[in-house]
């Protein structure tokens, strides 16, 4: 079995559907698929729907396929950073689901799990919980949120070896190990592809059997918020 | 009337931490908490992105673009620190295991309502995860000015803006004082230097209880 591909293009290929629900890891630029993203973007597939942290900034991350029209709807906790996704948004041009980010990280993780729905108390009371079942349990309420399942994931981790295993480094990790869970293709972009019994089994946090495609990735790893104390 | 500035807000909000506890800062002056930390009490930060013992801001030798905190800032690790996934993340804020969560407000309401995340008709950026903390954290508090731009008074009776909770905060602290919601409303906890309880009935649309 064949994971490793030689190119994000290459691991895209037979993938791609205009219309499809894609999971992106990555919580701000950080810990993006940039690869992957990028290679869509190439690729010109439209109308996706893509659940993600977040939209990236303009020209970079998912903004890159924001430019491109090729995004309908994004899911996503919070957007702020993205002065073409605010146009496209305000021209009624593209569709925003706002998910808490606890929600969005579960219903990842669910979907990924094979559970369809849960309760939680996030959102009770508010514009998120109209329309969606309440119960109580233990004289609390709860909504039912449903699980995500993806046609993609794309994820992006620092150590990766031959058959899929991953470990991602220190915030980058975020909602990358929940993404590569719900795709019915996952495919991973690292930083480092090692052989196969390069990794120490007990460290890896993704294992092999949620990923089925793999690439090592150029990264240019920008940093949103450059914020410095005097040395 | 003096009242606090917003450093000496923070510093109040300070007072709120506990020896030993995990709590999760927000985005602004909540952030500036940490810088009051008083000696002798242990916390350990939570950043919602995935992190538990956040370090200060790096130095320029120090940036790690892997590193960054929930605003998206770099920052640094420390010798208790532990990363994992968001989703392990919002199980420790939904499983009720972060004591105390100190965040910013638009508006409070006397029942505990909090509105901080949209006004109807401006640009809407989302919630984040201000939605979980305040559903799943064990204490909440507020920091914010009892007043906006216009004078109006920022705890109410009901919010008018569209929740981030129904029935969450526990305290609010404000350039005025520190106010509990209890049944009936708010209560008076303290005053900052200078403000009189006239001051604080002025400035305040919600019931004020004793």
């Amino acid at each position: 079995m064949k994971k490793v591909y030689s190119s994000a293009a290459e691991a895209l290929g037979g993938v791609l559907q205009d219309g499809m629900l894609v999971a992106a890891g990555g919580f701000g630029l950080c810990g993006i698929p940039e690869n992957l993203i990028a290679a869509i973007r190439d690729a010109g597939t439209k109308n996706l729907t893509v659940a993600s942290n977040n939209a990236g900034v303009d020209d970079f991350g998912l903004g890159v396929l924001l430019q491109g029209r090729q995004v309908k709807k994004m899911i996503s906790s919070y957007v702020g950073e993205n002065d073409e996704f605010m146009r496209q948004y305000l021209a009624g041009d593209l569709e925003i689901e706002f998910n808490p980010q606890g929600t969005l990280a579960e219903r990842m993780r669910a979907g990924g799990a094979g559970i369809a729905g849960f309760y939680t108390k996030t959102g009770v009371g508010t514009l998120i919980a109209d329309g969606k079942e309440h119960k109580d349990f233990n004289g609390e309420t709860y909504i039912l949120e449903e699980g995500i399942f993806a046609d993609l994931s794309i994820v992006k981790a620092w150590k990766g070896d031959e058959a899929g295993n991953l470990i991602f480094r220190k915030t980058a990790r975020n909602f990358n190990p929940v993404a590569a869970t719900c795709g019915k293709v996952c495919i991973a972009e690292v930083e480092e592809l090692l052989p196969v019994g390069a990794l120490e089994p007990d460290s890896i946090h993704t294992p092999g059997i949620f990923v089925n495609r793999i690439i090592k990735g150029e990264h240019e790893k920008r940093i949103e918020q450059r914020t410095t104390r005097a040395a | 009337m003096a009242g606090w500035d917003r450093n000496q807000m923070a510093a109040r909000a300070a007072q709120e931490l506990e020896d030993g506890t995990y709590v999760n800062l927000g985005i602004g002056i909540p952030t500036l908490v940490s810088n009051y930390i008083p000696e002798g009490v242990d916390v350990t930060l939570q950043s919602e992105n995935g992190m538990l013992g956040m370090g200060p801001f790096p130095t320029d030798d120090e940036i790690d673009a892997d590193l960054i905190n929930a605003g998206k800032q770099t920052i640094t690790e420390m010798d208790r620190t532990s990363y994992f996934s968001s989703a392990d993340s919002f199980a420790m804020i939904r499983g009720g295991h972060i004591a105390l969560s100190i965040l910013g407000a638009m508006e409070v309401s006397e029942q505990g309502d909090l509105a901080n995340w949209m006004i109807p008709g401006k640009l809407v950026k989302g919630m984040g995860g201000a939605m979980d903390l305040v559903a799943g954290v064990r204490r909440v508090v507020v920091i914010m000015d009892h007043t906006n731009k216009k004078g109006e008074s920022k705890l109410l009776k009901q919010c008018s803006l569209p929740l981030t909770g129904s029935k969450v905060v526990d305290r609010v602290i404000s350039n005025l004082g520190v106010f509990d919601i209890v049944d009936g409303g708010i209560k008076v906890v303290e005053m900052a230097d200078g403000v009189s309880l006239d001051d604080v009935k002025a400035a305040t649309e919600a019931a004020l209880v004793s």
